[in-house]
């Protein structure tokens, strides 16, 4: 490539969509292959660009909606809500943040749980949020994770948790360390009760999450081009003081490194959700 | 020994003893009670400054290169330690060492994060930050000795797991979440000190246990102060400000229902007393292990589940 090349191709890439006037809430930019899509297309295609099969990140109402059989989500424990308990402050307050992702979010904290079923099989399910604060782990995701795999224990109906999380809650100190070896330990009595549990790895899953319960499914199952990773790139970029390979730590390199059972298309979620429910649940007898 | 940065004050007083002792050699000059004054404003000093350590100068104890170190701890502890080695499935990580120890009538499996003293041995050691197959090959003695009923004592002194590429690759997520898993079901007492560092995912990584105790100096973190400051307060030298908003001291960690007891260190910190730290250690496991002799199996399991359990602070 010739200098002049290089130029040439600089300019085209720094104009194009500059001065594109888009209606946010209309058309959308993908912000893998820079697409212009039409909002409802991309809605009604799972949020999974049509043209370049780029994953956008959703929230749980959206999951809920792909995912599950229509009106059979059920929310519970809603009303979990943080506490500041250890007064921390960074750069602004614990309480300060916590207020402004309540009320962004209309949500109490990062994950929402409940019941649902697929293809007519009754789950219990919890879905957590990337937008609230990072998806991070703190008491009360650790106590509702805990808790809808101890409903498992209780209805024997298959867990299925969908993550998205940078790990756990820094504001809550040790207390958020501790969710790991909570919602860890609760899968042990899970498993003892041959009861499935399916763990969804969607964008992005890092830290103390992906150390826990995200990687424990009986299956783990990832969406294509997560994240998904126990340090993250820039850590591990400082510790070894090298460039990372193209693809590290994305759920194709997990693949391949036998960390997942399989990277599957959002729109194939259910369908595949379906099958393996169907497998892997032990048939019993009603009672 | 070396000095930590406030120990300064310290670093003079010592000085000038050196000086008058050299003084009173070389000159053949009785300074003797000069020096005793001296020395004894010396401990006076280090008492002042021990009793009044911030969370971040803790942090430089819980770190001090002369800091007894698990391998050390071991031998001075129990009456015999054979180590073994290797995971089965990749290698044997240097940065966690584990055996078969006897302590009078009983036999444990110990094991721990293993540090070294100086840039060779902590080279060989990688800082006392496994790998993956690390925490498997601390996995297979602790499921061995569920299976041959061994309680299992694990001593955490790590900055973390070690961030590397190829440790990603073999999966140190996985390792680490299925100690938390299988620890969580063991039918034997686990008791566990953080003696130095007990930095986040890769210290809680082998410390599930029935009780935790902390060396008094000691730190337990869900990041290490350097992390959280660069990440939340975006400014790494902000550490001592995150060292104190963390709440991750002995004391701290007690008040909030994490650890169960505290280890009194020598004035000083532990550095400048090994064996009387053996010694308070091996105390406290005699009397843990003495005390589950009578528990059941499905009380040692019980009990640490519902430990966990009750850990977190919300409301609703």
């Amino acid at each position: 490539m010739s200098i002049i090349d290089w130029f040439a191709k600089k300019e085209k890439s720094t104009t194009s969509n500059e001065r594109l006037n888009i209606p946010g809430d209309v058309w959308v930019k993908c912000t893998h292959c820079s697409e212009i899509l039409f909002q409802k297309d991309l809605e009604s295609n799972h949020k999974v660009c049509p043209k370049c099969s780029f994953h956008f990140r959703i929230s749980p109402e959206e999951r809920i909606r792909y995912t599950f059989d229509e009106h059979s989500f059920t929310e519970v424990d809603a009303d979990l809500g943080p506490t500041d308990f250890l007064k921390f402050f960074d750069t602004e307050s614990y309480s300060d943040r916590i207020r402004k992702a309540q009320s962004k979010s209309n949500r109490k904290d990062a994950v929402v749980s409940g019941t649902a079923s697929i293809s007519g099989i009754a789950i219990n399910t919890a879905i957590m949020n990337f937008a609230y604060m990072g998806g991070s782990m703190g008491s009360v995701v650790g106590e509702k994770i805990t808790r809808t795999i101890e409903r498992s224990i209780e209805d024997l109906k298959p867990v299925i948790v969908f993550t998205a999380s940078g790990g756990a809650r820094m504001q809550e100190g040790i207390m958020s360390l501790m969710q790991m070896a909570k919602t860890s330990a609760a899968l042990e009595l899970l498993a003892e009760k041959r009861v499935p549990y399916i763990s969804v790895l969607c964008d992005p899953t890092t830290g103390g999450t992906s150390a826990s319960f995200a990687i424990l499914g009986d299956l783990n199952i990832a969406e294509p081009g997560a994240l998904i990773s126990f340090a993250g790139p820039r850590v591990i970029e400082q510790t070894i003081r090298q460039k990372l390979p193209k693809g590290f730590q994305r759920a194709e390199f997990l693949l391949a490194h036998g960390m997942v059972d399989m990277v599957t298309d959002r729109r194939e979620l259910k369908d595949v959700l379906t099958v393996v429910l169907s497998s892997l649940v032990i048939p019993r007898s009603p009672q | 020994m070396k000095l930590l940065s406030f120990e300064k004050p310290l670093a003079e007083l010592y000085d000038k003893i050196e000086q008058l002792r050299k003084l009173s050699s070389d000159g053949n000059i009785d300074l003797s009670g000069e020096i005793q004054k001296i020395e004894a404003r010396a401990e006076q000093v280090r008492q002042e400054i021990y009793t009044n350590l911030t969370p971040s100068q803790i942090v430089q104890v819980a770190r001090h290169p002369h800091r007894p170190d698990t391998g050390s701890l071991i031998r001075l502890i129990f009456d015999s330690f054979i180590e073994l080695h290797g995971d089965r499935v990749f290698g044997d990580d240097p940065a966690i060492v584990g055996g078969i120890a006897t302590l009078g009538e009983y036999r444990i499996v110990v094991m721990g994060h293993q540090k070294g003293h100086d840039t060779k041995e902590n080279i060989y050691r990688n800082f006392g930050m496994p790998n993956p197959e690390g925490y498997r090959k601390a996995l297979r003695l602790m499921q061995m000795a569920d299976r041959f009923r061994m309680p299992i004592v694990t001593f955490i002194d790590t900055p973390g797991a070690y961030p590397g590429l190829e440790a990603e690759e073999r999966g140190q997520a996985e390792a680490i979440a299925r100690n938390l898993r299988e620890m969580a079901g063991f039918t034997v007492p686990v008791v566990s000190f953080v003696i130095g560092e007990g930095g986040s995912g890769g210290a809680l990584g082998i410390g599930v246990a029935n009780r935790l105790y902390m060396l008094q100096n000691s730190v337990y973190s869900v990041i290490s102060p350097e992390g959280c400051a660069s990440i939340l307060f975006r400014d790494a030298k902000k550490s001592d400000l995150a060292a104190d908003a963390m709440k991750i001291t002995a004391p701290e960690i007690q008040k909030l229902g994490i650890s169960d007891g505290i280890i009194p260190e020598p004035l000083g910190g532990a550095h400048h007393d090994w064996k009387t730290v053996a010694q308070r250690i091996q105390e406290t496991i005699v009397a843990d292990l003495t005390h589950y002799k009578l528990v059941s199996e499905a009380t040692i399991k019980s009990e640490r589940y519902a430990k966990f359990r009750a850990m977190g602070r919300y409301t609703g």
